[in-house]
């Protein structure tokens, strides 16, 4: 056996890249996998944020959903993949599964950070007539916002494994996963270190783009550390 | 203005039992006493932040209070803790409460760029912006040089609002109209010769 079937050199590799990078399909297929795991991820940001305050603000939310999100947390990725192909649409699996993975995240962050939110602020703000809308803006976003970007930043790079992860197995038309998948079928083993490289590179300048955007959210914030 | 048959607990503990108090509804009144005696906790249900229960409370509206701590938001400079408390048609009023209290030239500070000093005269300023029929100041001066104590309660007079505070500054018995001496917990008047 070559030993280029085991770990090939990575020169191999780099023309392996180059060679797919001048084909139309594989910038659409870079270009789907980012969109299905952006997708994901914003979704699941959204409901975790949201079914953060919902249980946080209600004790029947509390009651209602912190066991289910309890358990999305314990079940294993793999098991969510399978049984997700069989309700979802082969294309929607893998955002679906994503957001998944950053929900539990988020919500516990986020939960935490309005748990512990200063009560003496939220004192004054009741003591200078603030208005519920005012307290959220001022006293609530401000004190939750640390907890919610260190979330995103976790979340990132569970959303992309649990996303390629559910491309692999569900094998979507355009898709990286999809390519990962043939690629060890084929035995075409520079082909899946390409790929996986392209996979690293996505997720780096995607943690780039949202670390900027939440530099921007933050900066208000930051005489509060 | 009346208090009578006060009776309000913290932590568990009666601070104020069946406590009664008269006081001029004009001009300034200092509260003194040793500390953790009662006098925030009393200043506290006056200013409707504490459960409590009373025969009779005769006080004006909207009373507002200048809490023991600073209770500064870290995110918000120092004009935006005045704006934050005016309705939307005295937003331009931020530099006049500012000055008001020797903190011109600072309103883009943020609270963890100020002195102890200057955030407590920041906490001073933007209770009495918020504004109210009552100013109840809890300890206001605290890190607070004399001089300028002297220079802010003269301003604080001249708004006309009466003020109950508490404090234990040597100066503030000069510059109110009335002393009440106070003793506790539980929270009781008591005569200034004793």
């Amino acid at each position: 056996m070559r030993t280029e079937f085991i770990l090939p050199p990575p020169l191999t590799v780099l023309t392996t890249l180059w060679g797919l990078a001048g084909e139309g399909t594989f910038w659409l297929t870079a270009l789907a996998t980012l969109g299905r795991i952006f997708a994901g991820l914003a979704g699941g940001v959204a409901a975790g944020t949201l079914l953060a305050v919902l249980t946080q603000a209600f004790s029947w939310a509390d009651c209602l959903f912190s066991p289910a999100v309890r358990v999305i947390r314990a079940t294993p990725v793999a098991s969510f993949i399978l049984l997700i192909i069989l309700w979802a649409p082969t294309g929607q699996v893998p955002a679906i599964v994503a957001a998944l993975m950053v929900l539990p995240v988020v919500w516990g962050n986020v939960s935490r950070g309005i748990a512990q939110t200063d009560p003496l602020l939220l004192e004054a703000g009741r003591a200078y007539r603030f208005s519920r809308w005012k307290t959220v803006c001022l006293i609530y976003i401000p004190s939750v916002l640390p907890y919610f970007t260190s979330a995103c930043h976790t979340s990132l790079g569970l959303a992309w494994k649990a996303g390629v992860a559910a491309e692999v197995l569900c094998v979507p038309k355009l898709a990286i996963g999809t390519q990962v998948y043939f690629s060890k079928i084929y035995l075409e083993t520079p082909d899946l270190f390409a790929w996986t490289l392209v996979v690293i590179v996505l997720s780096f300048l995607l943690e780039r783009g949202l670390g900027a955007l939440l530099r921007k959210l933050e900066g208000g914030t930051a005489h509060a550390r | 203005m009346r208090v009578e048959h006060m009776t309000a607990a913290y932590e568990g503990k009666i601070v104020l039992d069946h406590f009664s108090l008269t006081w001029p509804d004009k001009g300034i009144t200092l509260l003194s006493g040793p500390s953790g005696c009662g006098k925030t906790t009393f200043l506290r249900c006056l200013a409707g932040l504490q459960p409590y229960t009373a025969q009779r409370v005769e006080l004006p509206l909207q009373p507002v209070i200048l809490f023991q701590e600073d209770r500064l938001f870290p995110w918000r400079t120092a004009a935006q803790h005045i704006t934050d408390v005016l309705p939307r048609a005295r937003q331009g009023e931020a530099a006049r409460w500012l000055e008001l209290v020797e903190l011109s030239g600072e309103g883009g500070r943020y609270p963890g760029e100020l002195s102890g000093g200057m955030k407590r005269r920041l906490a001073l300023a933007r209770a009495l912006a918020c504004g109210g029929g009552l100013l109840l100041l809890d300890e206001p001066f605290t890190g607070v040089d004399e001089a300028r104590v002297r220079r802010l309660m003269a301003r604080i007079r001249a708004l006309e609002v009466p003020v109950l505070l508490s404090g234990h500054e040597a100066a503030l018995a000069d510059l109110s109209d009335t002393v009440i001496f106070l003793q506790g917990p539980p929270l009781r008047r008591v005569d200034p010769q004793f």
